[in-house]
């Protein structure tokens, strides 16, 4: 049973999204997705500054056996990238949802609207139609 | 006869199981007007004998011509143990294995190989090589806007002073990926002109390449160029050839910080010049870089019982994996080629290859010290030099280079096509392989080339 927080929103592929108490929104995978990949030994995330369209892929988790993008749920720009984790992967794995975020953004105007993220239930009927 | 190892009943059941009438079947989604109809212009097939026949006539109009001829290919001294070796059945294979992890002998050779590579470069890891210079100087410069997070342009700065061919590669292979390869110019001494790279001093650069020494056989300052390029965020691509490395500053330590990719062509390493190719391009670069690196790398490791072995790794880069996002479309290595140069570089050792350098660089100035005491001779670019050098002469080179190929003499490369702004321009290279003999041969015929054109 995968762990789904419920202060949080997800996308359909597999990433969570919080919204910090200054604005900006925090995003990461999700434990269904760090569960799936393994344990990661390599995690690319972007450089602050750069602009990023909605579904665009702008991050990098790889695991022994497969490299897989994470994509930008709604567009914006990147304030921070997980500096922590190009030495520690693995946090990832131990604390999806806490130190193992990927990027913080801020998001463009309208575009979190446009997104259309999942409710913490939603996300749960995604998994079960998955069959996870 | 056609190795496939299926009857036409084998065909006919396996297309029965999945459904499909026939096998063009297969093809259906490949739009028609995509699809070629004949295959016209490809000439009947030849046997064993006849194609024997062909190639032996082919390398009979080769000659043995006395080669002055350098231009990125190089005439070496191959001791016979190297293809002795490397044409065992165990070795004959030219590529990465298939169930990589079962041929351990394969990997390790490619496992010293890297290795080798390595410590030639001095940078921290190398791949198990590419398919030549030109495509590894065409995938840095891919891996380099990959690697370099902090710049946005893709804008590679390229030497006009390097190879021609391999800036056309680099052009064919990265310009429609979204690149923009700008030329750098070359000063009135060969070298790269500094004040060329005044106009970038504020702007986006993703990198600049390196050439040492460059096409003009001409030694670059690759410690200020490094630093230059680092002070302004962009990557520092070396194009080496290895053969100097052996006396030159490697890569690893140009500058205050080294090279971030060195890249270049592996031939001068025991393999031989063949009318050009099959050849191996090698490549490496600093850790931090290492998954950007294109290409299949081994790894050592420790079986479950604690024994040393050897892994194709990094994998989830490549295209089996990754698919379109995979780093590069490279996925196998000229395994027969390294396995000939992890066996020349392993006979010559480290001191052997530096005698080598030292001899070519002695027989080169011995050459240009000769042909420049001929009437209408002179030397294009005075400087350091390896290798080669550019000669200017006083008429157009290529009747020239005829005359002294009806003699015997491959005099070089005339650069009239590559570089028009040289003039007469003639490059020109000796290895260890030429002998004092040769190149007073050379000498002799170039002048009398020179005064019958001149009395005619």
């Amino acid at each position: 049973m995968s762990n789904i927080p419920a202060d949080l929103r997800y996308t359909k592929s597999h990433e969570w999204v919080r919204t910090l108490a200054d604005g900006t929104l925090e995003v990461g995978i999700t434990d269904h997705a760090q569960h799936a990949l393994g344990d990661l030994v390599f995690v690319e995330v972007p450089e602050a500054g750069r602009s990023v369209k909605a579904n665009e892929p702008c991050a990098v988790v790889e695991s022994v056996k497969a490299a897989s993008d994470v994509y930008a749920p709604f567009a914006g720009q990147v304030v921070a990238g997980n500096s922590r984790l190009t030495a520690e992967p693995e946090t990832v794995n131990t604390e999806p949802y806490a130190g193992g975020w990927l990027m913080r953004l801020k998001a463009a105007p309208g575009s979190l609207e446009a997104a259309q993220l999942l409710s913490p239930a939603d996300y749960q009927k995604l998994l079960d139609a998955e069959g996870g | 006869m056609a190795f496939i190892p299926h009857t036409a009943a084998d065909v006919a059941a396996m297309l029965a199981t999945i459904g499909v009438r026939r096998i063009e079947d297969l093809f259906d989604e490949i739009p028609a007007e995509l699809r070629v109809k004949s295959l016209a212009g490809v000439p009947a097939a030849l046997n064993e004998m006849e194609i024997g026949r062909l190639m032996s006539e082919r390398a009979r109009r080769d000659g043995l011509q006395l080669s002055f001829l350098g231009a990125g290919a190089y005439e070496h001294h191959i001791p016979a143990a190297v293809w002795a070796i490397t044409t065992r059945g165990e070795f004959y294979s030219a590529y990465t294995p298939y169930q990589a992890e079962a041929s351990q002998g394969t990997l390790q050779t490619i496992y010293e190989f890297q290795t080798m590579i390595a410590r030639l470069t001095a940078m921290q890891v190398a791949n198990a090589s590419m398919y030549e210079g030109a495509s590894a100087t065409a995938e840095a410069a891919l891996m380099a806007v990959r690697a370099n997070r902090k710049s946005q342009s893709a804008r590679i700065l390229l030497p006009r002073s390097l190879h021609p061919h391999y800036r056309s590669v680099a052009h064919a292979t990265a310009a429609n990926q979204g690149l923009r390869f700008e030329e750098l110019p070359f000063a009135a001494d060969g070298t790269l002109d500094r004040s060329a790279l005044a106009r970038y001093e504020s702007e986006d650069i993703t990198a600049l390449v390196i050439a040492q020494p460059n096409f003009f056989g001409r030694l670059e300052e690759v410690d200020a160029l490094t630093d230059w390029a680092h002070a302004r965020q962009a990557l520092v691509i070396a194009v080496v050839n290895p053969t100097a490395l052996a006396l030159l500053k490697p890569p690893g330590e140009w500058g205050a910080r080294g090279a971030d990719i060195a890249v270049g062509e592996g031939q001068p390493l025991g393999v031989p010049l063949s009318s050009g190719g099959p050849y191996f391009g090698f490549m490496t670069t600093r850790l931090e870089h290492v998954r950007q690196m294109p290409g299949r790398i081994v790894g050592r490791t420790l079986d479950v019982a604690g024994h040393e072995g050897f892994t194709l790794t990094l994998q989830a880069r490549e295209q089996h994996i990754r698919r379109a996002r995979a780093t590069s479309n490279i996925c196998t290595n000229q395994g027969l080629l390294v396995t000939a140069a992890t066996i020349y570089l392993s006979l010559m050792g480290a001191q052997g290859l530096a005698r080598t350098a030292a001899a070519c660089h002695a027989r080169s100035r011995e050459l240009v010290a000769a042909l420049t005491r001929v009437a209408g001779v002179r030397q294009a670019f005075a400087g350091a030099h390896f290798h080669e050098t550019v000669l200017q002469l006083d008429r157009p080179v290529a009747p020239v280079l005829k005359a002294l190929m009806s003699r015997g003499i491959l005099g070089g490369l005339d650069l009239s096509a590559y570089y028009p702004e040289l003039g007469h321009a003639l490059l020109v290279c000796a290895t260890e392989t030429k002998t004092s003999a040769d190149i007073e041969r050379y000498r002799n015929a170039l002048g009398e080339v020179l005064q019958a054109a001149r009395a005619a």
